[in-house]
């Protein structure tokens, strides 16, 4: 090699010490977040309690952190940007409500259908009472979408910027779908008022540490997919979907059937998250599937690192952790910020935050 | 023959315009079947006519290769050189004309995938390889093996195929860098890795346009040599400008111009043709 032997050295030695490292970090943060709902769940005078607010904040932050890891497989990994990727969370928040709105109602009708006067469910609300239905429905409602969505796309051979235009648009049109009272949803108040889930309140303790600890399963769950599949020979095709399409072609690959796996896995990923969402934070609308939360999932992934599997999850603490004090502290700056944000890692981090952390490994 | 791979729906031709709607989404699926090349020849084009908005890419086309050929073509800028490999490869559908494969895969109705894995191999006029991947990976990914969606998820490499790597590794004089990121490769290298991934794929038909662009002479001279060893075993066919590179390798040579063949024949005799000294050499 034409490395000089110090530097063999020293990369050789980074190289043994940077997966403990890592390892250890990321095991550390594991256990603290395990022992995150525990806490919540000593008695409220207890000096070591975590708060309810606390304890729910991270949870979002969490699902959202699924969401950027979901985008990233197709982004940084398949060259796939999409702008729509909240369409695919709401939806599967949106299942889930729908099965908290059945609980909660008990034999009735949700309140927001006889505020309209309906006297019977619409059918699609059929089996929606029922818990493993309804978990069929948050995999199978973004996950149809999306694959029919995509068979489409990837057979006409729509790419780059064209696709992202595409995602905008069809998340766009869910929302205005679902903002009508005639769609069947609630309007634009959504799903709210929660009271039970499986026979448990929804607001006690237990409860909330349960989704806690749920939601911690489906990020390691996803992580350990993500790397599975960056490992396999699928990712490496992946990687050369996104660099040189014609030549994988050529090579006598089908670039659709990657294309279509990987966007309906990441769909999938994004409906689970919505799902564990809902019950958290109490309340789902259609401004989930706002154009805008999209490109904010496109920035958390864009700041930790595309094509990294850690990067997006920092990404999406980080900005999410901003936000959060951002509009405690200077409520009207927050879009502001956001916007300089994503401009200075365009400009100067075009790897993220992972992209800076291995350049001062290296050096 | 070997055996080589043929599309199952290519068996019964349907009218299908554009071949896309053909193949299910990643099935990948193929029936192992032998290319048909009774009577020699493994690709035949005829009156092959291609317009993009009323410019003649090609008009009335007709080529024969045969197999373990090694055919180079040449012709002016614009004679339809690439417009007839995007034909051949599926790239560009022809307004008319016959385009087969061996005697029975009719390339007009096949996708660019199909294409590629019933045994047609193409190398760009601009090396194109997987810059983000190893040397390695780019041979291991190109390599022929089922290329469906299924077994890329449980793909594991057997200690065979590491070695037929590795033997197309040291083809292409890149054992020193095979781990390197092909980004990194400079331009003659990624020419040789683009060959290797070729190679790797094992096509019977090998289409090469420009191949020694941008490379030394030392390089030119081993890339001949290569080219040499492969015909016979496959067949080759090689655009090129560089007259020097087309006199080391061609045992025949055919001249394209406006989208027709001028001449053929061995370099010599076309050299000779008054037709294209005409139009080619410019005298």
């Amino acid at each position: 090699m034409t490395m000089p032997l110090n530097q063999t050295v020293l990369a050789r030695t980074s190289a043994r010490l940077g997966p403990r490292v890592s390892i250890a970090l990321g095991g550390l943060i594991l256990l603290i977040l395990i022992a995150m709902p525990l806490l919540h769940m000593l008695p409220a005078d207890n000096s070591l309690h975590l708060s309810a607010y606390t304890l729910t904040l991270v949870g979002k932050i969490l699902c959202y952190a699924v969401v950027a890891l979901a985008l990233d497989l197709v982004w940084g990994y398949a060259g796939l940007l999409s702008l729509g990727h909240g369409l695919f969370f709401a939806l599967g928040g949106y299942a889930m409500g729908m099965y908290l709105m059945r609980e909660t109602a008990g034999d009735g009708l949700p309140a927001f259908m006889s505020f309209l006067a309906w006297n019977e469910l619409p059918w699609y609300w059929y089996g929606t009472s029922n818990f493993l239905w309804a978990m069929c429905l948050v995999v199978l409602a973004p996950g149809l979408l999306a694959l029919v969505f995509g068979f489409f796309a990837f057979r006409s051979r729509i790419k780059g910027v064209y696709f992202s235009i595409m995602t905008q648009a069809l998340t766009f049109a869910g929302m205005l779908l679902f903002f009508r009272n005639e769609t069947g949803f609630g309007g634009n108040n959504g799903f709210t008022d929660f009271k039970r889930i499986l026979g448990f309140d929804i607001t006690a303790p237990a409860t909330r540490a349960a989704l806690f600890l749920a939601t911690v399963a489906l990020l390691v769950g996803s992580l350990l997919l993500g790397w599975k599949l960056a490992r396999s020979k699928f990712g490496r095709v992946l990687t050369a979907l996104r660099d040189a399409e014609n030549r994988l072609m050529f090579c006598g690959y089908d670039p659709r059937g990657y294309k279509l796996f990987i966007w309906v896995l990441s769909a999938v990923l994004c409906g689970l998250a919505g799902a564990l969402y809902v019950p958290q934070v109490g309340i789902i609308n259609p401004s989930e599937m706002s154009p805008t939360n999209s490109i904010e999932a496109a920035v958390w992934v864009a700041l930790g690192g595309r094509g990294t599997l850690i990067g997006p999850i920092l990404g999406a603490g980080m900005v999410n952790g901003m936000k959060s004090w951002f509009t405690v502290a200077f409520p009207e700056y927050w879009l502001f910020a956001l916007g300089a944000l994503f401009i200075l890692v365009t400009l100067y981090l075009p790897k993220g935050v992972v992209g800076l952390l291995k350049r001062g490994e290296k050096s | 023959m070997r055996a080589v791979p043929i599309p199952e729906a290519m068996l019964e031709p349907a009218f299908d315009p554009a071949g896309a709607a053909r193949d299910a989404i990643g099935a990948g699926l193929r029936a192992e079947k032998g290319l048909n090349v009774r009577h020699g020849t493994i690709l035949t084009l005829e009156g092959i006519n291609v317009s993009f908005d009323g410019f003649k890419a090609l008009t009335d086309l007709n080529l024969y290769i045969g197999v373990g050929e090694l055919r180079c073509i040449i012709g002016p800028n614009g004679a339809g050189k690439t417009t007839m490999m995007d034909v051949i490869t599926g790239k560009t559908r022809p307004d008319s004309g016959m385009a087969y494969f061996g005697e029975t895969l009719d390339l007009t109705h096949m996708s660019e995938v199909q294409i590629a894995q019933s045994g047609i191999g193409r190398k760009f006029q601009k090396p194109t390889v997987f810059e983000a991947l190893s040397v390695f990976e780019n041979l291991e990914l190109a390599q022929k093996t089922n290329k469906s969606v299924w077994a890329s998820l449980r793909a594991k490499m057997t200690g065979e195929q590491r070695d037929r790597i590795d033997e197309v590794l040291t083809t292409i004089r890149l054992e020193t860098a095979r781990q390197r990121p092909a980004g990194l490769l400079s331009h003659g290298q990624k020419q040789f890795l683009e060959i290797g991934m070729l190679l790797m794929q094992d096509p019977q038909l090998l289409l090469l346009d420009e191949p020694v662009a941008g490379m030394t002479d030392a390089e030119t001279e081993f890339t001949a040599q290569l080219f040499k060893s492969l015909a016979r075993k496959h067949s080759l066919m090689v655009v090129e400008h560089d007259m020097g590179f087309v006199g080391s390798i061609a045992d025949h040579v055919t001249v394209l111009h406006q989208g027709s063949v001028l001449a053929e024949g061995s370099l010599n005799e076309v050299q000779a043709d008054e037709r294209v000294i005409e139009v080619y050499l410019g005298r």
